[in-house]
């Protein structure tokens, strides 16, 4: 929590380190739900990055206004007005996208990201690096989702970003445009990711940062007893 | 003289069956029904058979070669994961569908979850189901040489008459190992001689399924009479489910009761499948459900321990 916090190591931190879907698991009902193809999953990541970076700068500027003990539903209204501001926007700019990604738009609302990071991050830092936590995690949620899309996309239909890339011989395995699919594609990535964090601890970097999976603040963490977070001895 | 003085804590006196033991027993029950199915498709059926099985066993070894764990190739289970998934295939399925098949039962459904007896669904099932979902034309595709036309199942459930005398023989339309019910009967006799399986789970299943067939055949406006009843016992892949599917160790209950519950819903869940639901088959769904539920069964058909449970003092 001490260590030094930048705009850009924000940023690496919600792409990499504390990625959303695949170190956290985090907003898994978008993720699962309407990855069907890598369009969808990118439409889904960048209107929830929009939304987390936006309420993530507005919650930090109000930080000091908000009463701790409604801040919640304060952070909800705010997280709301950004969502409905949004869905008005893709209804009127990209038709296709609102009607492909339907009920998940309002959805966002509720969002364990955007909360998450509200209550952990933006609640307590300057608004600059809310900002940039916000676009950071935004950005890791939008590429995790781009890529279970794709990966669906491509073995179930034969697509990426609907151009055809495989040979035409090529039968789709249409169970993983389906909710099955879903899950083994991102478990499959998890499991690449984690793959790569071992690799990366083999070869003697510092991994230790990836996994820790949370960025309370200690003192007022319930799972304090059993949190093996280096940063909890300093 | 060594082995006297071996001390070791008990249990002392095991039973010889091994699990390679069981699997090669199930292996050889098979072999009727897979002989049948090559003799009735033609030598296509022995490929794809073939496929199959390589498909398991190379898939198992590379991933415990790989994993740098110990290889359990040699316990013979991977050769039934993969032989009962080719006996579930339509003749005309292309080469690559045992393959693929193989490969996701055995690598996702037991090796991911820790592999033998830690998979929570049979492998087998699993990757059949996971086929009929992914290439729902290719696996329903019964035309080949010898057969055109629709399974007996698919034309009594359109109300057709069928020879049941051709479906007790395996003289019809329908998967490699499922169309002959003597073929299937007779390796079942092999299992039960052997006290690899009992009478148990199939024998509750079969006989709940014709108890709710009939049932729910006539709730539904049709004629139940013999050659119905029969058509239903004998078509599709009830017996091959029943005594080769339903009976796995891993994914059966453990409880004596809890076996009863089992078989009893399988018949259920399968009458419900092939009265109401939009296919004309429905054992593979049936067990897969009936393997979900087994942990629950369980929990509530465990015997309480002598002195545990009764009034409290």
């Amino acid at each position: 929590m001490n260590k030094k916090e930048s705009a850009f190591e924000r940023l690496l931190n919600g792409i990499i380190v504390e990625n959303p879907t695949f170190v956290l698991t985090l907003g898994m009902c978008p993720t699962l739900a309407v990855t069907t193809s890598a369009v969808n999953g990118l439409g889904m990541g960048l209107t929830t990055m929009a939304v987390l970076a936006l309420s993530n700068l507005l919650i930090s500027l109000l930080r000091n206004i908000i009463p701790d003990k409604v801040r919640i539903p304060a952070f909800i209204v705010i997280i709301a007005s950004f969502v409905t501001v949004m869905q008005l926007l893709l209804e009127g700019f990209l038709p296709s996208l609102y009607e492909a990604l339907g009920i998940y738009i309002p959805l966002i609302v509720v969002n364990c990201i955007i909360l998450g990071r509200a209550e952990a991050y933006a609640s307590k830092r300057p608004a600059v690096l809310s900002l940039f936590d916000g676009i950071g995690m935004g950005l890791g949620f939008s590429m995790a989702l781009t890529c279970i899309g794709a990966v669906r996309e491509l073995l179930g239909a034969g697509e990426v970003f609907g151009i055809r890339v495989m040979p035409a011989s090529y039968v789709p395995v249409s169970i993983f445009v389906m909710a099955p699919g879903a899950f083994f594609v991102l478990a499959a990535l998890t499991a690449g990711m984690n793959a790569l964090k071992k690799a990366g601890e083999k070869r003697g970097r510092d991994m230790s940062r990836i996994r820790t999976g949370c960025d309370l603040d200690c003192a007022r963490c319930g799972q304090s007893a059993g949190c093996t977070k280096p940063e909890k001895e300093g | 003289m060594s082995g006297l003085r071996n001390v070791s804590s008990n249990p002392h006196v095991r039973a010889k069956s091994t699990t390679a033991s069981i699997m090669g027993t199930v292996l050889i029950a098979l072999l009727p029904a897979a002989a049948f199915g090559v003799y009735n498709f033609g030598p296509r059926a022995a490929l794809l058979i073939l496929v199959s099985v390589a498909a398991a066993v190379l898939t198992e070894y590379l991933f415990e070669r790989l994993c740098k764990k110990k290889v359990t190739v040699g316990d013979l289970s991977a050769a039934v994961t993969g032989l009962l998934l080719a006996l579930n295939l339509p003749v005309s399925a292309p080469w690559w569908i045992p393959l693929l098949g193989s490969a996701f039962a055995i690598l996702v459904v037991k090796l991911l979850f820790g592999g033998l007896g830690q998979n929570f669904m049979n492998p087998a099932l699993a990757g059949r189901c996971f086929l009929l979902i992914s290439f729902p034309a290719i696996m329903t595709n019964f035309d080949c040489d010898a057969y055109a036309g629709a399974t007996p199942l698919a034309a009594v459930k359109a109300g057709e008459s069928v020879n049941v005398m051709d479906m007790i023989l395996g003289r019809t339309a329908g998967t490699i190992g499922e169309t002959s019910m003597i073929a299937i009967v007779l390796g079942a006799c092999i299992l039960i001689l052997a006290g690899v399986i009992d009478l148990k789970v199939p024998g509750s299943y079969i006989v709940s399924f014709t108890v709710f067939v009939a049932l729910f055949a006539s709730l539904t406006g049709r004629t139940v009479n013999g050659p119905y009843l029969s058509a239903q016992l004998a078509g599709g892949g009830l017996m091959l489910g029943a005594f080769f599917m339903a009976t796995d160790y891993v994914t059966r209950p453990i409880t004596k009761k809890g076996q009863y519950v089992y078989g009893v819903f399988l018949g259920f869940m399968t009458a419900v499948f092939r009265i109401f639901g939009a296919g004309a088959e429905g054992v593979s769904y049936a067990i897969l459900l009936g393997n979900l539920l087994t942990p629950l069964i369980e929990k509530y058909t465990m015997p309480k321990c002598f002195g545990k449970g009764g009034e409290r003092s």
